[in-house]
């Protein structure tokens, strides 16, 4: 927990209190490490956003004769791959995939998750041990495994690996959500609105859902930079984005073998992969940070 | 002759299973509630008294519907609460609310108080702007001024703050009865008075009828006109408020009584009324619970569990040491 104070509480005098996500931007806009990494993946997104205005190569048009320029080469900034093909062209390209291929999974998986595991804690019984036992089928294979086996057997792609990587996710969003959903249930603030007469959707809409989805946002918005690495990892075995296309984890393992000849330019997209998941790590802490609330 | 009682409890009864292994299968039945029979009148202050784990709160969710009993019936102004179905219910709900214990966890964290408060107004038709005015009314009535307090969210308040605002929220609907459940037990001393003199004074403003559960002796005898005491999910003893405190008749409630601190000297205690804990409700006691702990426990009182008998007018006791003085009055 930081040492932020809630803004009003700095004051002698009570001052305007602010809603509960005023509050919240008010935390991370102070959280300076928080700032830094989410304006650079900010920046990480636009670049992959504008990836076809901003590349100054075609990414799959490859030069014999350029193959693995150094860094700094004259038209190829950040050299070139083992194809001849631009650097630093592909990297932007390749965040487009690679990008797509994190976020995807877990924005799935966070709407998946967070529906069945809040039906499973709300209803109980017998419902809540069908969803859990299945997702507990899931959750029993490491996440790597688990991932390599569901796109092995559908087959490479990247609808495949998007696929296999939300089947991934889901059963951790719905742990989260059924237990957060479970100790909310629990509390006499839920029991109190049944007393008032309210329906099953009032409560969910007003009592439940806003203290649920705190913590699986911020849960979510850890598993991002896992599943981009599991995506790389899906693509550098050739489980993923097929060859022509430029994807990180992709360009990783085709350049492996280069790594003798030109150790730098190798480096390229796992630095990439490296920074870019580091960031969303220090975001996501940031916004657990900032959304702690006391009750 | 009394008035019609606004509030009537019959043989209400609630067993919680309590389940293990694999299959869930249910090994033991913890019994929160037996076979509680009672009856509020309009405008008066019911206490319930007794230990932790007596089922006090279970009792208050039974009266309320929050939780379904197994067995026995609730009758609220003539309307059998059992059996009314979810329109109907949501309409009941209306005059009967619950004030909670912990003021931490009765708040949602996410409302400002005051749309806490304006919830119920919501749920039962009212406009956005209507209830929050009302709401903020009710506020001030409680003793929080809403422009200062109205906008704030449950963690920026203090204990004391909380339960009047779980008062405000169970006044909104304009409700005939209010169950309060231990609501002063977790504030401090100086505080409970505060918020106690409040519903006192609630009470005549609104003509309401209150049943009241705590633990804490000298609280119910402030606040009640009856009192009724459980042990282990049973009443043992019922009656007027003067009555038990002048002249408790059950083993129990001597012991109770006997134990509130007092401060005067010559009520001294010499040693513990009541040794060791309540036995546990999963295998309760055979015949009347208390035995096991009571002074003047008889072969007969491991045999069948005593009945309700009257000792004077609107006292009763279950003990089978009053059998004989019954039959007398009788």
């Amino acid at each position: 927990m930081s040492v932020l104070a809630l803004p009003h509480e700095t004051n002698a005098l009570p001052g305007a209190p602010m809603s509960y996500w005023r509050t919240v931007g008010w935390r991370l806009a102070r959280d300076r490490a928080t700032l830094v990494a989410g304006t650079f993946l900010l920046l990480v997104m636009l670049a992959a956003l504008l990836a076809p205005w901003l590349a100054p190569h075609d990414p799959n048009a490859g030069s014999i004769r350029l193959r693995l320029a150094p860094i700094g080469s004259a038209s190829h900034v950040l050299g070139t791959d083992e194809q001849g093909r631009d650097m630093l062209s592909r990297l932007l390209w390749g965040g487009r995939m690679t990008l797509v291929a994190g976020l995807t999974p877990v924005v799935v998986a966070f709407l998946l998750g967070t529906v069945l595991g809040v039906i499973a804690g709300y209803a109980g019984g017998l419902t809540n041990t069908l969803v859990m036992r299945t997702m507990d089928v899931f959750y029993a294979f490491p996440a790597v495994l688990l991932a390599i086996a569901i796109s092995g057997a559908l087959g490479p792609g990247l609808p495949n690996t998007l696929i296999s990587l939300s089947i991934v996710f889901v059963p951790r969003v719905v742990r989260v959500a059924e237990s957060a959903t479970v100790q909310v249930k629990g509390l006499e603030y839920l029991a109190a609105a049944r007393a008032s007469g309210a329906g099953v959707w009032q409560i969910l809409r007003h009592h439940l859902l806003a203290n649920v989805l705190g913590p699986v946002l911020v849960f979510a918005s850890t598993q991002v930079s896992l599943s981009i690495i599991l995506a790389a990892g899906l693509s550098f075995l050739g489980l993923g984005v097929t060859p022509p296309a430029a994807e990180w984890g992709l360009m990783l393992n085709t350049l492996r073998q280069s790594i003798y000849v030109n150790p730098v330019v190798p480096a390229l997209p796992g630095l990439a992969i490296f920074v870019t998941s580091m960031a969303l790590n220090l975001v996501s802490d940031g916004l657990r940070d900032a959304m702690e609330i006391r009750a | 002759m009394r008035a019609a009682p606004l509030l009537s409890a019959r043989g209400l009864r609630k067993h919680f299973p309590l389940r293990g292994g694999v299959l869930q299968r249910t090994q033991a039945w913890v019994r929160a509630v037996d076979d509680v029979a009672f009856d509020v009148t309009p405008g008066q202050t019911l206490g319930i008294v007794g230990e932790s784990g007596c089922g006090k709160s279970t009792l208050a969710r039974l009266i309320l519907r929050l939780v379904e009993p197994d067995a026995g019936s609730v009758w609220f102004d003539g309307e059998d609460v059992l059996r009314a179905l979810p329109g109907r219910m949501k309409r009941l709900r209306r005059d009967m609310q619950l004030v909670f214990q912990d003021p931490y966890a009765s708040l949602n964290p996410r409302l400002t108080i005051e749309d806490a408060v304006a919830f119920s107004l919501l749920v039962h038709g009212a406009g956005r702007a209507p209830a929050r005015a009302q709401a903020r009314a009710l506020l001030d009535r409680v003793g929080l001024d809403p422009r200062l307090y109205g906008r704030r969210y449950p963690h920026e308040l203090s204990g004391g703050q909380r339960q009047r605002v779980n008062i405000a929220r169970a006044l909104v609907l304009d409700p005939k009865l209010l169950v309060l459940d231990e609501p002063v037990s977790a504030l401090d001393k100086s505080v409970q008075a505060q918020v106690l003199n409040l519903l006192l004074e609630l009470k005549t403003e609104r003509a309401l009828t209150y049943v009241f559960i705590s633990h804490d002796l000298n609280v119910i005898e402030y606040v009640s006109d009856r009192v009724l005491v459980m042990y282990l999910g049973q009443i043992v003893e019922t009656g007027t408020a003067d009555a038990l405190a002048e002249t408790p008749k059950h083993p129990y409630t001597q012991a109770l009584f006997a134990s509130a601190p007092s401060m005067d000297p010559d009520r001294r205690m010499e040693r513990p009324p009541l040794a060791g804990d309540p036995p546990n409700p999963i295998n309760p006691p055979s015949g009347c619970r208390f035995r096991t702990r009571c002074a003047f426990a008889m072969p007969r009182c491991a045999e069948a569990a005593p009945p309700p008998v009257a000792v004077a007018p609107d006292h009763e006791v279950a003990c089978y040491l009053y059998e004989a003085a019954a039959a007398v009055t009788a």
